[in-house]
């Protein structure tokens, strides 16, 4: 790591007034004596700059902000997370576990438990990929501006099998499958007092939009929570992650489904694929396959099928595109 | 060595390090007229936001050692530290509490796990600036060679260790596990041993040892 100032940030405003950078704006550069960025748990920032891709001369810590540690829920509102609140504070509160199942599996499985205690919400969602080319010090990929995606034709099993032509990667937040797939929506900050509040699917950016990221924030804007909706009694969830192995692991495949059910029928669903393309994303051909129609085996079949159609694997992964159907299929018939 | 002589050994490294309330090196830099405030107030001209580096560059710590004071196992100490420096190397280099491994230094294996506040965490991804008003808890807080941690005493009893050097995490993270969950079943146990990982393989005499561990506690 390079040698860096280190300043506790007392208050939202505070911690704007003093970053002038993202951990994603000065990733591949040189140590610069102005560039100032966040952290919070730092799991994802101190790796990147343990690898020597992240190089600041001041970390703001927003560890210690007062207010965004906070977790309230009211039953018509749903849920306000702050994005302090660690992913072990998400992963043990009851409320999730009861009326959230798929949020609360997905944060279960997500690293170690004591990455757990120290990774926040915020960071979890604005990490940046794992995938190897991208960590690696050594390879200019598209992420870090050369226009070349080593995945394409190199070592590839772990990358995506679809919207996978610019960029391969995959994002690494198996927590945002889920809240995508409960239409959650992230409490972003910015200068002079603005916020914003943007979906799921508009915080995600795919790489031809935005090569350096795979977020919409900006410079000198900072994550403050999450809102997820209410649910009512009749919202069956359930997520799986397939990992090489069941211990820890980053997904091979995930996916979270949502179904509002009545009457035996499913109203209204979501399907959301993790580790499936560059950003997490939502399989609307596969939630078609549900609504309307009673959950059986045929049904969820149906959907599993769909999720995957139109992949493009690359030479080394396509063995995903079987665990997809598979885990889709099993996540609904699990949900109800 | 005993403790007394590395304490003094820390001090006697660290006095040549101005704390927070001397005269500071950037404080002598100001007086020469020669900030970095101006290079970086001119090239930070093109951003919005009013950035205020001069109370920035004054209330940071750093980038050079400062003096912080760590609370590991009951006991304060004063060590300088650079704000890079992880709890896992200040604890093994500055305090010699060198019971605490890194392995991966990633946070992929939890060989260097330790409590902050009573949970544990991978020393290696945690700065050692922001544990500053904490209780940190390592492998030498829990038990002692004369007076073992009933974790420990199994680990030896069911041969729980190979090459040893998951040993510490393993211990850290099931001694943490039993505090909360008196009778655990194997299955409970292999969770909550998933995060440290032991290259040697001796992960089944590790849960057999934290399972025994658990009617003694």
């Amino acid at each position: 790591m390079n040698k860096f100032s280190w300043y506790e940030a007392k208050s939202v405003e505070d911690a704007l007034s003093k970053v002038n950078a993202t951990a994603s704006d000065i990733l591949g550069k040189a140590p610069n004596s102005s560039s100032v960025i966040f952290k919070a748990g730092g799991i994802d920032l101190l790796d990147l700059m343990k690898e020597g891709l992240v190089n600041p001369s001041t970390i703001v810590s927003i560890k210690n902000i007062p207010g965004l540690d906070k977790i309230e829920y009211s039953e018509q509102d749903g849920f306000k997370i702050g994005a302090n609140v660690t992913l072990e504070e998400l992963e043990n509160n009851a409320v999730v576990k009861e009326k959230y199942l798929a949020l609360h599996q997905a944060v279960a499985h997500a690293g170690t438990a004591q990455l757990r205690n120290s990774a926040t919400l915020g960071g979890n969602l604005a990490q940046r990929t794992r995938c190897w080319y991208f960590r690696s010090i050594d390879h200019q990929c598209y992420r870090k501006g050369s226009g070349t995606c080593y995945a394409q034709e190199g070592e590839n099993e772990f990358h995506a099998i679809m919207n996978n032509k610019t960029c391969a990667s995959v994002h690494s937040s198996s927590v945002s499958t889920a809240l995508m797939a409960f239409n959650a929506t992230v409490e972003i900050a910015g200068p002079n007092g603005k916020t914003r509040s943007v979906t799921m699917e508009e915080f995600f950016v795919d790489p031809e939009t935005d090569s350096r990221t795979e977020n919409i924030l900006a410079s000198n804007e900072l994550i403050t929570g999450i809102a997820i909706p209410a649910v009512n009694e009749n919202v069956k969830s359930f997520y799986i992650k397939q990992g090489a192995r069941e211990s820890h692991d980053w997904a091979i495949a995930d996916v979270a489904v949502v179904m509002e059910m009545s009457g035996g029928k499913c109203n209204n669903a979501e399907i959301v694929l993790g580790a499936a393309a560059p950003v997490p994303v939502k399989a609307e051909d596969a939630a078609k396959k549900l609504r309307g129609k009673s959950i059986n085996e045929s049904v969820a079949s149906s959907a599993g099928k769909a999720s995957v159609k139109g992949a493009t694997p690359l030479a080394n992964n396509a063995y995903k595109v079987p665990i997809f159907r598979s885990i889709v299929k099993r996540a609904i018939l699990n949900a109800v | 060595m005993n403790r007394d002589n590395l304490k003094s050994k820390n001090e006697s490294e660290s006095s040549p390090e101005k704390t927070r309330k001397g005269i500071s090196r950037r404080g002598f830099l100001k007086g020469a007229g020669m900030t970095t405030v101006g290079t970086v107030a001119l090239q930070s001209g093109v951003l919005g936001n009013t950035l205020d580096e001069q109370s920035l560059d004054e209330k940071a710590i750093g980038p050079d050692a400062e003096l912080i004071k760590l609370k590991v196992n009951g006991e304060s100490h004063s060590l300088a530290v650079e704000p890079r420096m992880t709890l896992a190397s200040a604890l093994r280099d500055k305090l010699q509490l060198t019971g605490t491994k890194v392995v991966c230094d990633r946070g992929a294996c939890s060989a260097c796990t330790v409590w902050i506040d009573g949970k544990p965490v991978n020393s290696c991804l945690t700065l050692a600036v922001e544990v500053q008003e904490k209780e940190i808890t390592t492998i030498e807080g829990i038990g002692t060679p004369e007076k073992l941690h009933p974790v420990q005493e199994a680990f030896i009893e069911h041969d729980a260790t190979q090459c040893g050097f998951c040993t510490p995490g393993m211990i850290m993270t099931a001694s943490h596990f039993l505090q909360n969950h008196p009778n655990p079943d194997l299955e409970e146990v292999k969770t909550a041993l998933r995060g440290n990982l032991c290259r040697c393989g001796t992960h089944p005499n590790v849960f057999k040892a934290t399972l025994s561990a658990s009617k003694k506690m």
